[in-house]
């Protein structure tokens, strides 16, 4: 690991590690694929994209990255986990599959699937606390929610929720990990990635 | 809890982000034709992305013959909710009322598949006009184009279905990626008569010279019925693949399946594509496409 450029990887076992990567690089970070423990140990941070968790925790399990992965998150590594990343980052999910592991590391609580299916999914202009008046751009697909969260952990972006006058959060940030329930890397607007790798900045 | 204030926009559902967006979280896995609710879940455990819910795998409809239509809605629910993953379903060509009946079942992606028997021999689906994202399947670049002028958020190769026998969606994949490098090469003068001779929308021809791939998400599908196929597929540029009959109509149904996601994820590890392979039992028997009459090509259904 060096110390002047941080690379950060992004866990590509399965989602939409291209996007995250274009991403990255148009944050002027150094980012490649990882699918394997040797090409874990080689990066300073790591992105989990979005994608299918089942699948995705099945193949860290199955090739030996979950647990070099729950090391390096416990070590302090920087994550950031988009929407199936959000849910691997959970210490604890409702509504997933009984024998669904996750990477854990963020206390808190995600309902998988939780704004419906793909005929529920939407995008929505939101406020995200640090980055300013602009808000952002969320894109949310077959998304989860944070229901609830611990003590320690900052809430930088909620969406109204459509059944009630609660709202709903969909982004966390707890020391090293940060967790979007929506997808930056689809619109072309990279100050997340941007705030994300300030994050993997500051911790190197 | 913080106190962030709220003025988030009012949320847009069906936006042609949120479609392709759906079809990006699918990349780099593996969508499993089920035909019940046992099937779906064997997928699911097997760490497929999605299931394609329908009530006969193409092998079985090559060789029951007869018009092959949308699923029975039940056996469509039915899946929906054994599993938590996406669950996808067929309309036939141009039947945009089978498509409309699907999006009111909250499938999660419609496939307009040539595998049925098309209802409509000039007109496609106007996908625009649906919630529900669309996959349709192209055998070569003129072909995607236009389907995706018509609004579908993902394109499949048309490989025979039911075959067993990647022939076919090797040379689709292959058209498709030669037509977007040859574009690569041409200067603005020549793209118009580009769109001419593929018969698509000078708009969407020019961004993919620009972009070097297609504007959405581009899966294998057809006659995959190994791990190795499976990564074949995905070294050709297929950025995931469906399968359909090699599965279920295969001795091992779970461990095949385990295996095609593990090849489909390290496609360019032959040592784990070779410990996918192992052992995995009778692979469907498959039929060779040149023995196929064209009648019998569903390739040639779509226009």
């Amino acid at each position: 690991m060096s110390t002047n450029n941080p690379v950060i990887g992004v866990l590509a076992l399965q989602g939409d590690v291209r996007e995250h990567l274009i991403a990255l690089a148009a944050a002027d970070a150094l980012a490649r694929p990882v699918r394997r423990a040797e090409e874990l140990a080689e990066v300073d941070a790591l992105v989990i994209p979005g994608g299918e968790s089942t699948t995705m925790s099945k193949l860290a399990l199955l090739f030996g990255v979950m647990d070099p992965l729950r090391e390096r998150v416990a070590a302090g590594m920087p994550v950031y986990g988009t929407c199936a990343g959000m849910i691997m980052l959970a210490d604890k999910i409702l509504d997933g599959r009984d024998d669904q592991e996750t990477v854990g590391g963020i206390d808190m609580t995600v309902r998988r699937n939780a704004f419906g299916r793909q005929n529920e999914s939407f995008e929505s202009a939101i406020p995200f606390q640090g980055l300013g008046d602009e808000p952002v751009n969320g894109v949310f697909i077959r998304a989860p929610w944070v229901e609830s969260v611990g003590e320690g952990v900052q809430v930088l972006a909620e969406v109204p929720a459509a059944d009630g006058p609660d709202s709903r959060i969909v982004a966390v940030r707890q020391g090293n990990l940060l967790a979007t329930s929506f997808h930056p890397e689809l619109t072309g607007d990279h100050r997340v990635h941007a705030y994300f790798v300030a994050m993997v900045e500051n911790a190197h | 809890m913080s106190t962030t204030p709220i003025t988030a926009d009012q949320p847009q559902i069906g936006t042609a982000r949120v479609k392709r967006g759906m079809a990006e979280q699918l990349k780099g896995g593996v969508i499993m034709d089920v035909v019940n609710a046992e099937q779906a879940k064997i997928a699911e455990d097997a760490g497929a992305v999605a299931v394609m819910a329908l009530e006969r795998v193409p092998a079985d409809i090559r060789k029951d013959g007869g018009v092959a239509r949308m699923s029975d809605p039940n056996m469509i629910e039915e899946i929906i909710a054994a599993v938590s993953i996406p669950v996808m379903a067929k309309s036939r060509i141009g039947h945009f009322v089978e498509a409309q009946v699907l999006q009111s079942l909250g499938v999660d992606y419609i496939d307009e598949s040539e595998v049925l028997t098309p209802a409509d021999e000039v007109n496609h689906s106007d996908k625009w006009a649906f919630t529900t994202p669309f996959v349709c399947g192209a055998t070569n670049l003129g072909e995607a184009l236009r389907r995706i002028a018509e609004g579908a958020a993902m394109i499949r190769s048309k490989g025979e279905a039911g075959t067993g026998n990647v022939v076919e969606a090797v040379r689709h994949l292959r058209q498709i990626k030669n037509e977007i490098a040859k574009l690569r090469g041409f200067d603005n003068n020549e793209l118009y008569a580009a769109a001419k001779e593929l018969r698509a929308p000078y708009e969407l021809v020019k961004e993919v010279a620009e972009l070097g791939k297609l504007p959405v998400v581009l899966f294998s599908a057809g006659g995959v019925a190994t791990p190795a196929d499976a990564a074949l597929m995905r070294q050709l540029g297929a950025e995931g693949v469906f399968v359909g009959s090699g599965i279920f109509k295969s001795g091992d149904p779970a461990k095949r399946a385990a295996a095609i996601v593990k090849a489909t994820t390290f496609y360019d590890d032959p040592k784990i594509i070779a410990d996918a392979s192992r052992n995995l039992g009778e692979a469907m028997v498959g039929i060779n496409c040149d023995t196929l009459p064209e009648t019998e090509r569903y390739a040639n259904r779509g226009w």
